[in-house]
């Protein structure tokens, strides 16, 4: 051991093929999010004329985000840094209630992973005819199994890149153009490189991706405590383990189901550990072997460090010198944390095996319902509740003003003293509209519109336009000489009536 | 590193390093992390044989693929031009009086002209082309033109710069330095009376306006209101080139001042003489083409 290599080789994993709870969960999850990702770009959502007629579409060429009813402009894009910061939160919260439940089920490592690894069993067999496979010489019938499964993935591996351009352009057209040759080589790019890289992580790097690749792991630890709920083994009621049959006091017959079906190749005996990405295969192997001998589920389980009695006996004295009661009864021993009782107790009696065994942990209710969960809850319902009353309450008319201070003020030939403004309209109709700009202010001032002879601006449909805009303070009139005046520039669409106002300022002589 | 032994929990070896009693284990990584960094050599190494990459004295190595930045530029400067080659095609030819009225080629021409602005212009005009009374740059936003507003003048101007020898089509002012032809008297009445004509001032009576007459009104009109054929001011208007102050209009009426601006057509092409012409004129003075 002490010349330990720098670099080792990859262990192969076998995940053995399993049955129960969480299985199926883990099924429905990847029918769902793979449905999802697949299907949403077909959905069709009628917008009227010129604009796409599709549900969910990132238009980068035209700089929109289209969901169903809902269309972000870029100056919006606030919903989007929105979303993210509850997506993080939403992670915090998972993390710290269940550990890394996104890791185990919905983590596209994971999905994709878990198909691949189907296409091989579904080719190859189950665990042990894929260990001879993978030490047999590689004859006709190897590279027959082989070539198909590379094949099978190949293609799975193109339908993911396939499917993510959809979201970037019309789908039934692109789709079209893809098939055609017609396609922006842009888009195959894009699908060549998310085949390869969907086939190279999915197909073979699988968990040396969660292991070595992916910084998720480093980062949970801060979001994890020790109420929090994660896959454990109980090992107060497993060890010591042994054969059936053998003399043994422990419930694990070390029949290594948790082992087999780990696609991450370890073993949750030992612990708690990095590598393990809560999937819970391992209970489901575990509960199917607990039937079978006729012992109680949940040796390995969802449980939280804060749930195990300390390792031995004596350690459990230490950590609660006073107050124990051997009463043969679980429900008498306090819980790590408990306030102590009395000092002047009792001298600590000694507690049997079967008490520990016995041991039970927190009810689920009270490690998700923490107050740190809640916390987490409150402030990412509190973000989204911001976010969609600013979605309704956002104007469907929408002006900019930046006032041209190079220079401050320019004197026409008559002594007239004009500022100008750069106003931007957007027009987010589907039909051109007419803007009618006016200015409110204590003093007189003019407004004109450069290259125009009224103070209406055309915008054209789902666009922005940005006019130069001048107001003016004849020679005597009290703005001309003055510093400063608040003026308030209005915008009203003819067509719908609705207004909008910025408020800025004009400068007269003296502000310099 | 003396410290090698091993970790009782797991049997790997630690690598000595030990914090608050956490002693570090000397995991191996994984053999295609190796395989990977050595990739990244190789492809190191290629790269340094295709692309520049030794930094020498003045330069760098050049690379087999003979790739350079400035090159990808003017690859890309080309590309756009190609792309444009139409607009720029049609904005030389047209004639400037209906431009206004070709809302795609005159939008393309004032989006042009603000960078041909920035570039050759505001070094006098300044950024935002409110020029140096100081220094005499004429102000662009205003409504006062010495030698006309119109988008062609405007052209005519930035084609052929003012005052330029090398151009015989370039404007050219004269005005002759009165201090030696004027008694100091004179001059100061004759200021007066160029202040009241703006109403800046109240007018000196008879002896001023004769002393006009005589001397200013040939090139600057009766009236004071300038004339642009040879690009005399307005006097009557609230804007000075050089200052309207009693001090600033005897400096001019003293020792006379010219502007110079050299000429363009040689340095920027027909196409951009005429895109900045179009901007100019959009900043707020620019007068209609008189038929319009």
């Amino acid at each position: 051991m002490t010349d330990q290599p720098l670099f080792a080789a990859q262990e192969p994993i076998f995940p053995r093929k399993v049955r129960g709870t969480f299985r199926n969960l883990k099924w429905v999850v990847m029918i769902v999010t793979l449905g999802i990702y697949y299907l949403v770009p077909w959905i069709r959502w009628d917008r009227g004329p010129n604009l796409p007629d599709q549900a969910v579409l990132v238009d980068l060429a035209g700089r929109r985000f289209y969901f169903f009813w809902i269309e972000i402009w870029p100056h919006e894009f606030y919903f989007v840094a929105g979303l993210l910061i509850m997506a993080g939160l939403g992670l915090f919260l998972f993390t710290s209630a269940l550990g890394r439940v996104w890791c185990g089920y919905t983590c596209p490592q994971t999905v994709w992973t878990d198909l691949f690894i189907l296409t091989e069993r579904w080719i190859e067999g189950d665990r042990n005819a894929r260990v001879r496979l993978w030490k047999a010489k590689w004859d006709a019938h190897k590279w027959r199994l082989r070539l198909t499964k590379w094949v099978i993935w190949g293609l799975i591996g193109l339908a993911t890149g396939g499917a993510w351009v959809f979201y970037f352009a019309d789908a039934p057209t692109l789709l079209g153009d893809l098939v055609t040759g017609q396609a922006h080589p842009v888009a195959y790019t894009t699908m060549a490189i998310l085949a390869f890289t969907t086939v190279l992580l999915g197909g073979f790097a699988r968990e040396q991706v969660c292991i070595y690749m992916c910084p998720w792991p480093r980062i949970q630890g801060a979001m994890m405590d020790e109420g929090t709920l994660t896959v454990g083994y109980r090992d107060w009621r497993g060890e010591p383990r042994g054969k059936p049959r053998q003399n043994r006091e422990g419930d694990c017959i070390d029949c290594m189901a948790c082992v087999n079906v780990c696609p991450m190749g370890i073993d949750i005996r030992e612990g708690q550990q990095m590598a393990c990405i809560t999937c819970a295969l391992c209970i489901d192997a575990c509960d199917e072997v607990m039937d079978k001998i006729g012992k109680p589920r949940g040796l390995i389980d969802y449980l939280a460090l804060s749930d195990a009695p300390p390792d031995t006996l004596a350690e459990r004295v230490a950590a609660n010198p006073i107050g124990i009661r051997a009463t043969g009864d679980a429900s008498t021993i306090p819980a790590p944390g408990a306030p102590a009782p009395a000092p002047n107790a009792s001298p600590v009696p000694i507690l049997t095996r079967a008490d520990i065994k016995g041991w039970k942990p927190q009810p689920v209710w009270k490690h998700i319902l923490r107050p740190r969960t809640i916390f987490y809850t409150i402030a990412w319902a509190l973000i989204g509740v911001a976010l969609v009353v600013a979605l309704f309450i956002r104007p469907e008319i929408d002006m900019t003003v930046a006032a041209v201070r190079n220079p401050t003020y320019v004197t026409l030939s008559d002594g007239t003293i004009r500022n100008a403004y750069d106003i931007r309209l957007r027009n987010k109709h589907g039909e051109a509209r007419d803007f009618h700009l006016s200015l409110n202010s204590d003093e007189i001032l003019r407004i004109v519109v450069e290259g125009r002879d009224d103070l209406v601006v055309p915008v054209p449909p789902d666009s922005t336009t940005r006019t130069r805009v001048y107001v003016q303070a004849r020679p005597g009139d009290p703005a001309a000489g003055a510093n400063r005046v608040d003026l308030r520039f209005w915008v009203e669409d003819l067509i719908s009536q609705e207004r909008a106002y910025v408020d800025t300022h004009f400068l007269g002589t003296e502000s310099n | 590193m003396s410290g090698k032994r091993l970790d009782e929990a797991t049997g790997t070896e630690t690598t000595g390093h030990s914090w608050d009693g956490i002693e570090e284990l000397n995991t191996p990584l994984p053999r295609w992390w190796l395989w990977t960094f050595y990739a990244t050599i190789v492809w190191g190494i290629i790269y340094v044989i295709l692309y520049p990459a030794w930094p020498l004295v003045s330069g760098a190595t050049s690379g087999v693929l003979g790739w350079s930045t400035r090159g990808e530029v003017a690859e890309q400067i080309d590309a756009v031009n190609l792309s444009n080659a139409e607009l720029i095609d049609s904005l030389t030819t047209t004639d400037l009086a209906v431009l206004p009225a070709n809302e795609a080629l005159h939008g393309f021409a004032i989006q042009a002209g603000a960078s041909v602005f920035a570039n050759n212009c505001s070094q006098c005009h300044g950024r935002g082309a409110a020029g140096v009374q100081a220094a005499g740059y004429p102000n662009l936003l205003d409504d006062d033109w010495l030698w006309g507003g119109t988008l062609d003048d405007i052209a005519q101007t930035v084609r052929h710069g003012i005052r330029n020898d090398e151009d015989l089509d370039a404007r050219w002012s004269e005005m002759p330095a009165f201090g030696e032809m004027l008694e100091d008297e004179e001059i100061t009445t004759l200021v007066a009376h160029v202040r009241s004509l703006s109403g800046l001032t109240e007018a000196p009576g008879t002896a001023g306006e004769e002393l006009y007459l005589d001397n200013c009104a040939s090139c600057h009109g009766d009236n004071g209101l300038g004339d642009r054929v040879v690009g005399a001011p307005n006097l009557t208007d609230a804007i000075w080139l050089y200052g309207g102050s009693a001090e600033d209009v005897e400096y001019t009426i003293r020792n006379a001042r010219f502007g110079v601006m050299p000429p363009w057509q040689g340095r920027l092409g027909e196409a951009q003489v005429r895109a900045v012409a179009a901007y100019v004129h959009s900043l707020g003075g620019g007068e209609a083409q008189i038929g319009e």
